[in-house]
């Protein structure tokens, strides 16, 4: 990319760096002024000029890769702190608006400034590409710990252990639920399971799958599973799906549940 | 090939399955249990499968074989210490292992068949 043309903008850029970063720094100030002061953006920006320039010089190997990880650092930060991503490209792209309010003057560097928007609008993309990376990644740290948050096994009884579902159940979560507690059956040496579902506000064909197929487990193992606060909408919703729960044994209520495994372990709850 | 063991407590026959299975041995196996059981007059076999942990469909339809072959020599089977994911490779495979009553250690299946004579 490098030719005469784009020399003598390097040339032009390095030597009216501080005018155009100042209006660089004013521009892309525009709208997120009260969540990053001036001082500090301009100190990034500085950091992307000054590396711009040396890339349209061409006289530095590394600065590309340099420029291509401040941006990306640049856009990780800005998706952190919920700048939209709006304001993420258009951060790096008002660097044409600035490079061309100093052009004015100079007609014979617009031919160099074309080249000079396509360069920008690469390093808009990656700014966007990067954002986005960034925000899923944050999406998915957050699911991974919402996993690991919501999927409980309590000890109710000497052997008797408690699985309270609370919120949206799909597959991943229900394979989980189904090797935690499998794996809290051999650990307790329980022979009963409660799965309450009171928490769970829709079952669709595949979540009902993987419950019956965590009772069969469970079954297999040697200990006997009750699944327990099915909600009335669930129900209809299970019954008009055409679900089969089989000899799978449901309780109204938590408390059933228990009961029902006390009575089956032999045990009775008797006024003190 | 290995062999598999078998033991006998009381009117109980105890098979540990310590190595690996091979479709070669349960075959094995389930003739042994079946000669065992017709010669001691056993009235419960425990098949603790603790260390077990891989199962196909074969070794499964097998362990659901000796159980229905078994209960034809009127002698109940339980199969103890199944491992969660061999558990869920088996409800994944389908196999309910009808005919063999499950429980979750050698002591509770023990505690079982005691319950039943």
């Amino acid at each position: 990319m490098v030719d005469a043309d784009q020399a003598r903008l390097a040339e032009f850029l390095g030597a009216g760096q501080p005018k155009v970063l100042d209006q660089w720094t004013e521009a892309a100030g525009r709208g997120v002024s009260d969540r990053i002061s001036p001082a500090e953006l301009r100190r990034e920006l500085a950091e992307i000029l000054s590396l711009t320039v040396a890339v349209l010089a061409g006289q530095d190997e590394a600065a590309a890769g340099q420029l291509r990880a401040v941006l990306q650092e640049l856009s990780r930060s800005r998706a952190r702190y919920g700048f939209s991503p709006r304001e993420t490209a258009a951060t790096v792209l008002s660097l044409k608006e600035a490079v061309y309010s100093q052009l004015a003057d100079s007609v014979e560097l617009l031919p160099a400034y074309l080249g000079f928007t396509r360069f920008v609008d690469d390093l808009g993309l990656q700014t966007f590409e990067a954002f986005v990376g960034a925000r899923e990644q944050i999406i998915a740290d957050q699911a991974e710990s919402m996993l690991e948050l919501s999927t409980p096994v309590v000890r109710l009884w000497d052997g008797i252990i408690a699985v309270p579902l609370v919120g949206t159940l799909d597959s991943a979560r229900t394979q989980l639920v189904m090797e935690k507690m499998l794996e809290a059956l051999v650990a307790t040496e329980a022979e009963h399971a409660v799965i309450d579902i009171t928490g769970v506000p829709t079952v669709d064909t595949e979540v009902a799958q993987h419950l019956l197929k965590t009772v069969v487990a469970a079954r297999l193992m040697g200990a006997d599973c009750i699944i327990t606060g099915i909600r009335p909408q669930i129900a209809y919703t299970i019954v008009s799906l055409g679900i089969e729960f089989g000899d799978v044994l449901t309780k109204q209520t938590l408390a059933d549940g228990l009961a029902h495994a006390l009575s089956r372990s032999g045990l009775k709850v008797v006024p003190a | 090939m290995e062999r598999v063991p078998i033991l006998k407590i009381g009117s109980t026959l105890l098979v540990s399955i310590q190595v690996d299975l091979q479709d070669q041995s349960v075959q094995q196996l389930q003739e042994d249990v079946a000669e065992r059981i017709a010669a001691t007059g056993a009235k419960g076999v425990i098949i603790d499968i603790t260390a077990v942990e891989i199962v196909d469909s074969f070794i499964g339809r097998m362990l659901s074989m000796i159980g229905s072959m078994s209960r034809l020599f009127d002698a109940q089977t339980v199969l103890v210490g199944m491992r969660p994911a061999v558990a869920i490779t088996l409800v994944e495979l389908g196999l309910t292992l009808d005919g063999v009553q499950t429980a979750l250690n050698t002591e509770k299946g023990l505690r079982l068949l005691s319950g039943r004579s």
